[in-house]
């Protein structure tokens, strides 16, 4: 379902974490609260849970307004960043919960676990205790637990923050996956760029309690709308001035008339990726990130003098 | 801090000393004297009318105080852990009074308030009811020294535990009432059983705010541990013989209670 934000304003005593925040979740759409630790990412999620209350403005689910609904009147799954396994059941009664408080007829609950164990692939811990699985499977039980009430909105606050580098990016792919074939409205929360690129087919970058540009993750890695946008969503190197992507720097050995000289301070070697960081003649910093191929064909060294350009039609700020 | 072996060994062998002189030997004395004459006389004192009547009165008192201060406790706990209320904090204080305060000194406020000249007091007797020097006032006296047990030690559960769990059951649609019993009181129950248990060993224990408001009158108004007091403040061989039956049965009582303390000790930290 289609969530409407509504110039809300949120603060806690004397932090604003949120100001005249407006934005459209469209109806099955996965979409990413992106920002650092503090933009009120969080807050966000959690007013439209309704796990928190605004200070001021609205929010819409499905059309209609839910500012002074509670939580339980909402229908929202919500997936927390450290689980919030019930600690004293099983994986089985876990998920169960939300049927059983809805006093569902015990075959029908018994029919829907058992789906949900076979999507979120637990069916052989179903027993387990919460504190017997791994991290992965805790979060796909809460998941579980989440999708088991038919939710008309998903929304997730860094469900993958406290796992490993490889569940991480195993659990994304799946959460993709998962909202490709079942279409619920998804909010995800993260901190993590890539995450937020991988996943999401919208992205709102968030920045000091409000959204800085709304748009699909080509849309603002592309064109970021702010300096902060471009810096958030990727490297940038600062070159005469502009805010530019280092791999859209170009280095020559041989000298241009539009290019820029600079000696190359260090060369370093990131397997596929070769970072060349320079410094420019107002003693400026600067990156170029170049494939391996390329580097090797320039065959460029630390002291070298260089060539740099960067594109014409790159979509620069100047800040 | 590294201790040598031998520090180590002496530090115990002063612990255990220490141990037996003021607990383990005065224990030992008790039984020792309880059972001199044979197992048939012990039991015999155990059965007399104001033994018996003091078993149940000490029971009675714990089987009312003990649940009331349970329920309380728990609803304190989570008004101060979960509360956003301004009050909390001089509730916080105020629930340490029993603990500061001496026992005697709770006794005799209660005879100013719910005696005969007290404030409530009053209406009580114009309704025939005798709260002080009467098993009511007992029981409240037992209320209030044992009022603390519970909340303490169920605060700081709540606080480890986290709201978490409580407001995901609130996103799957449960009431706060559902959300206290599905999910509250399951992760806090080691908890609530540990102060139960202090509770308890508090309740039956109590001497000093009973003495004040019971009447002391062996068969009605003496618990346990009065008629412990009562019976070893006379003379006479009969009433030390007396004495020293009714104290065993309390430290059998006691030793239950322990026994329930050793056993939860170990869930109540894993809990933690």
């Amino acid at each position: 379902m289609r969530i409407d934000v509504q110039a809300v304003t949120k603060s806690f005593g004397d932090f604003r974490a949120l100001h005249d925040v407006t934005l459209v979740v469209p109806q099955g759409s996965l979409t990413a609260l992106l920002g650092p630790s503090g933009s009120g990412k969080s807050t966000l999620l959690r007013i439209i849970a309704g796990l928190e209350t605004p200070d001021s403005g609205s929010v819409l689910i499905a059309g209609n307004d839910v500012t002074a609904a509670r939580v339980q009147e909402r229908c929202i799954g919500f997936v927390f960043q450290h689980y919030a396994a019930f600690a004293h059941m099983s994986v089985c009664e876990n998920i169960a919960f939300g049927l059983r408080i809805r006093k569902r007829p015990k075959a029908e609950v018994r029919e829907r676990v058992d789906e949900l164990l076979a999507l979120v692939g637990l069916t052989k811990w179903a027993q387990q205790r919460p504190d017997q699985l791994s991290g992965g499977q805790r979060q796909r039980m809460a998941l579980a637990r989440a999708l088991a009430v038919s939710p008309q909105v998903l929304l997730l606050d860094e469900p993958f923050g406290a796992l490993d580098a490889n569940v991480r990016t195993e659990l994304r792919r799946w959460l993709r996956r998962l909202h490709d074939e079942q279409h619920v409205t998804t909010v995800l929360v993260t901190h993590d760029q890539e995450e937020a690129m991988d996943v999401a087919d919208t992205i709102a970058v968030m920045n000091t309690a409000e959204i800085e540009q709304v748009g699909s993750p080509r849309d603002v890695y592309d064109r970021p709308a702010t300096e902060f946008v471009m810096g958030f969503l990727g490297p940038v190197s600062r070159i005469d001035g502009r805010l530019v992507r280092p791999h859209d720097v170009t280095v020559s050995p041989l000298p241009r008339s539009d290019a820029i000289e600079a000696v190359v301070s260090r060369v370093v070697h990131l397997g596929f990726e070769v970072r060349i960081e320079l410094e420019l003649p107002g003693g400026e910093a600067a990156r170029a990130q170049l494939t391996r191929a390329q580097a090797d064909e320039l065959g460029i060294e630390p002291e070298d003098i260089v060539y740099v350009k960067y594109p014409a039609a790159q979509v620069a700020l100047t800040a | 801090m590294r201790i040598s072996r031998r520090a180590t060994l002496s530090l115990r062998a002063l612990a255990l000393l220490y141990l037996t002189l003021l607990l383990l030997l005065p224990l030992a004395v008790v039984f020792a004297r309880t059972f001199e004459h044979g197992l048939a006389v012990a039991w015999t004192w155990m059965t007399t009318p104001a033994a018996i009547s003091a078993f149940w009165l000490t029971v009675l008192v714990a089987v009312i105080a003990v649940p009331l201060n349970t329920i309380f406790g728990v609803g304190c706990a989570l008004v101060l852990v979960r509360g956003r209320g301004r009050g909390r904090p001089l509730l916080d204080a105020l629930l340490d009074l029993p603990f500061l305060v001496s026992p005697v000194m709770v006794g005799l406020s209660l005879i100013l308030v719910y005696g005969e000249q007290g404030w409530f007091g009053k209406w009580f007797v114009s309704q025939g009811i005798s709260i002080i020097y009467a098993v009511p006032g007992i029981v409240i006296a037992t209320i209030f020294v044992s009022l603390p047990f519970v909340v303490r030690e169920v605060a700081p559960v709540l606080i480890e535990v986290g709201d978490t769990q409580e407001q995901a059951a609130a996103t799957l649609g449960a009431s706060s009432w559902q959300t206290f019993w599905r999910v509250t009181l399951p992760s806090i129950r080691w908890g609530v059983a540990y102060g139960v248990v202090l509770t308890t060993a508090r309740a039956l224990g109590e001497i000093g705010a009973v003495l004040v408001v019971s009447s002391n009158v062996a068969g009605s108004t003496l618990t346990l541990p009065l008629l412990v007091y009562q019976r070893s403040s006379q003379i006479g061989a009969q009433s030390i013989t007396s004495a020293y039956a009714a104290a065993t049965e309390l430290a059998v009582m006691s030793l239950v209670v322990l026994l329930a303390m050793t056993l939860l000790g170990p869930r109540r930290r894993e809990a933690q």
